[in-house]
């Protein structure tokens, strides 16, 4: 029995609206250049926690009620591993008064009407649904309750409410008897809210709801996607940067053995082909001619990406600024171009027939892809249907999609539906890259060894200028990249003299979303800098750090986390069995996070021993998967920090395959990771990304104490 | 053309094109058990690990020809939800998927390893299990590697009795 039918509810919203809308209606109108403005948009930018933006007010695109009293609950947010489907489970089934395994969560396709017009990522699903979900999970069991009630011939107030039960004197009857015929709904005003004590669910560390499909291999995936009769497609791909598409002979591809149809588009050539190796070979076949600019190298980045080219925003200032005077301190960092390097490519399985689409598809933004198929197709949005799918990783590679255009226009051409996933090369070279940085920290200390001044200046190429997800005119409003800036303010703010300072390059090649955004690099620049002035100032790099930040609620969260760490790690300065320790700490999305590293040198490489995490992420709704999530930020962040790097060889992106593009393995992974919780708010906040900012510092200020030499450059490498 | 292959106990008989296409298609696309993983084509990931008599082999760079009269065997016949293999009991137990896309890679690989080195060491396991996760579970892999092996020695033990 499916209790799908939409209505219209006239009541109250369920929440107000804000997050980014709300800072470009601020931005936009008479305060536009202001400065100050400006960089209180940007603060908010940085620390955003995004309501979420989709269909809130009615409950039946949400739930389904089956006959054996299940819940089926369609999520808006996709699953890409870090646990939202498990933890909205625990949410949903709190407030519906149901057991968390009579709770199925799956992707919402857009054709149920619960379309995310945003995207998942900034770690923002849980949080932003905290509140929504909630609220739409009691209004459905108040709903259910009002039926119940004239079923039974009771008044409201009598009945009992128990998993999926309503009961009064000996009578009972389950939410799916209540909800069978049902067909004209009366909707209450949004109910009360349980109390947080009162939850069975939120808080506990419950399995993952999709961990017996991910051990036994069940076909979750895109790339486990099929539709009958469906054809292959491979697009062909320029393999040097700017390359532009000049012509292509396609006479030897469309004689190919499998060969359906090649269908040549302004912007694209592609292949259909009745088999992946038939599709595959007849893109190799065609000739294309490209028109290539300069053959740019490694080198030639690293000139460009240089503090002081570019056009400069002031994100951040406090007091006065350095001058060139005595007693300043400056380092220098680098971070790398970093690939996404998720392991399922990037795919689709697109269907067009009779001006109506089907798109199967991993990706992270459901209602831009709709979109977008829909514009270049010229077809209603509401005529096509985006069917997401479980994400092989996601971290932000899959908030770009155009390939779901691509294989919507061949399978128009062919009529048949059309798969087609990227290649590992073509994963590495049109990756959409985390853009390299390089920064310039000056700090001065007084006569107490505490910080007169402190700056930070750093460049980056786009990290979010070129989505979809930020309105073309927010750049040019604000002045800065929304995701470049992440992690690069002080967050020192008792020093006296403070600011930070974001500089604009123009890559030649994309740059985009790459988990955790600046805040990898920044992190490392600004928490190396503060152990090198608190070894300058002779102090312990950990009442250092506290000396410097403000007593007010973000500045006790990070001075918690960062003494909750240093605790539990037994953080000390000495070298103890040739192990040292190193601390670091930011604050992503208003989580703050540290960590300290235990690192040694073996054979003249950095061996990580063991990693201890202290973050406040608000409730963890899901204890274990918060941990989880520590956990692989922790690996991914070594990975990032300390092996992966891709280099422009003659005009070219490398290396193009796994193990040249070099990666923590199991051996580079710490044997010991503790993750600490502390709970400094009073709801969810943002997990999935704030534990890799400190990872690199951390490990690369416990190798100064190891080596006496600063490393300022990703990946960290000692020789 | 005409082949059989011996695969998670049963032969099969299927019609193929060509018989130097990599056996991860011939499972993916023809066999339709989709738990083994495309990740990189070039052998580099390990996302499409399999056993063929025994031996963990990455399927995207071994031709089907190759496999002819040799048992296979995927992660649907490891075992099943009814019968986990302990290395799956573990992976359960551990919690150890994230996104989940490399892990059946990862638990053919461990349970390769098992059969040679029932009580695998961290050095043995540094050594042996070589996949990538981006996710980075790394740290719950190793726990759950001890872990299987302790299930298949506390199930070895029970069948001795």
């Amino acid at each position: 029995m499916s209790e799908k039918k939409k209505k219209k509810i006239s009541r109250r919203k369920f929440l107000v609206r804000g997050g980014l809308g709300t800072v470009g209606v601020l931005a936009v109108g008479a305060y536009v250049f202001r400065n100050p403005i400006r960089r209180g948009v940007l603060n908010m930018a940085n620390s955003m926690e995004l309501s979420y933006l989709g269909n809130t007010d009615n409950p039946m695109i949400w739930f389904e009620i089956e006959a054996n009293n299940s819940f089926v609950l369609h999520s808006p947010k996709v699953e890409m591993g870090q646990g939202t489907f498990t933890s909205l489970a625990q949410i949903a089934a709190d407030e519906l008064d149901i057991s968390f395994d009579k709770i199925k969560v799956v992707h919402a396709a857009t054709a149920t009407g619960n379309i995310d017009g945003m995207s998942t990522g900034g770690s923002t699903s849980v949080s932003g649904l905290w509140q929504p979900l909630r609220e739409l999970a009691a209004t459905m069991r108040e709903m259910l309750k009002l039926e119940a009630a004239k079923k039974m011939e009771v008044d409201v107030s009598e009945l009992n409410t128990k998993d999926g039960v309503f009961s009064v004197n000996e009578k009972s009857l389950s939410y799916a008897q209540v909800a069978q015929g049902v067909t004209n709904w009366e909707i209450p005003e949004t109910p009360a809210l349980k109390k947080i004590e009162e939850y069975k669910f939120i808080g506990q560390p419950l399995a993952r709801v999709d961990l017996m499909d991910k051990v036994f291999g069940a076909p979750i995936f895109g790339m486990d996607a099929e539709l009958p009769n469906m054809l292959y497609g491979a697009v062909v791909r320029p393999t040097k940067i700017g390359a532009i598409f000049k012509s292509a002979d396609t006479t030897k591809a469309e004689n190919m053995p499998g060969v359906v149809s090649v269908v040549q588009e302004d912007d694209f050539v592609g292949v259909v082909a009745n088999s992946l190796v038939a599709a595959e070979n007849a893109k190799q076949a065609i000739e294309v001619e490209w028109e290539t600019p300069v053959s740019l190298q490694t080198e030639d980045i690293i000139e460009l990406m240089t503090v002081g080219n570019g056009k400069s925003t002031i994100i951040q200032k406090e007091g006065r600024a350095l001058k060139d005077e005595q007693g300043v301190v400056e380092l220098e960092f680098r971070s790398p171009i970093g690939a996404h390097a998720q392991i399922e490519p990037n795919g689709v399985v697109a269907s067009v027939e009779d001006n109506k689409a089907t798109i199967i598809i991993s990706t992270q933004v459901i209602g831009i892809t709709r979109k977008e198929v829909a514009a270049r197709l010229g077809l209603e949005e509401e005529h096509v249907n985006v069917i997401p799918t479980y994400l092989g990783g996601g971290f932000g590679r899959r908030l770009h999609t155009p390939h779901a255009v691509q294989a919507a226009v061949m399978s128009k051409a062919v009529g048949k539906p059309v798969k087609y996933f990227f290649t590992r090369k073509e994963e590495f070279q049109h990756d959409l890259f985390r853009p390299p940085t390089h920064h310039k920290l000056r700090g001065k200390l007084n006569d107490q060894g505490l910080l007169e001044n402190l700056e930070h200046h750093f460049v980056s190429g786009d990290v979010g200028n070129n989505s979809a997800l930020i309105p073309g005119i927010l750049p040019t409003i604000i002045g800065a990249d929304v995701g470049a800036i992440r992690g690069g303010f002080i967050q020192y703010s008792k020093v006296p003299n403070y600011r930070s300072v974001y500089w604009h390059v123009q890559l030649p090649f994309a740059t985009s979303w790459w988990r955790s955004l600046g805040l990898l690099a920044n992190t490392f620049a600004i928490e190396s800098f503060m152990d090198e002035m608190a070894i300058k100032a002779g102090k312990n790099p950990v009442e250092f750090r506290l000396a410097h930040i403000q007593d007010d609620e973000a500045g006790r969260r990070l001075s918690n986390v960062i003494e909750a760490a240093a605790n539990k790690a037994g953080y000390t300065d000495e070298v103890v069995d040739g192990r040292a320790m190193g601390i670091a700490a930011s604050t992503d999305a208003n989580t703050p996070c540290a960590q300290v590293a235990e690192v040694s040198i073996e054979e003249g490489n950095i061996k990580i021993h063991k990693v201890t995490v202290a973050m406040d992420p608000g409730i963890a709704v899901n204890p274990d998967q918060v941990k989880a999530q520590c956990e692989g930020c922790v690996n991914m962040g070594i990975s990032a920090a300390l092996h992966e790097q891709m280099f422009v060889e003659n005009g070219e992106l490398r290396p193009v395959i796994y193990g040249p593009y070099k990666m923590a393995l199991m051996r580079h992974a710490p044997k010991e990771i503790e993750v600490v919780l502390l709970q400094g708010t009073d709801k969810p906040g943002a997990v999935g990304e704030p534990p890799l900012g400190p990872i690199g510092a951390a490990v690369a200020n416990a190798v100064f104490k190891l080596t006496g030499k600063r490393l300022t450059t990703l990946p960290l490498s000692l020789s | 053309m005409e082949i059989s292959l011996h695969i998670n106990g049963v032969s099969q008989v299927i019609e193929i094109e060509d018989d130097n296409t990599p056996l991860l298609w011939v499972i993916r696309d023809v066999l339709n058990l989709k738990g083994t993983k495309f990740g990189c084509g070039k052998a580099a990931c390990g996302a499409c690990t399999i056993h063929i008599d025994g031996e963990a082999v990455r399927s995207c760079s071994f031709a089907v020809k190759f496999a002819l009269g040799k048992k296979i065997t995927t992660i649907e016949g490891l075992g099943d939800r009814d019968r986990p293999h302990p290395v799956q009991q573990a992976w359960i137990e551990e919690v150890v998927p994230q996104c989940g896309y490399c892990q059946p890679g990862f638990m053919m690989l461990t349970a390769a390893l098992l059969d040679k080195s029932p009580n695998p060491t961290d050095e043995d396991i540094d050594k042996n299990i070589i996949n990538v996760c981006r996710c980075g579970t790394y740290y719950r892999i190793r726990k759950a590697i001890h872990r299987a092996a302790e299930i298949a020695a506390e199930t070895q033990d029970l069948t001795a009795k």
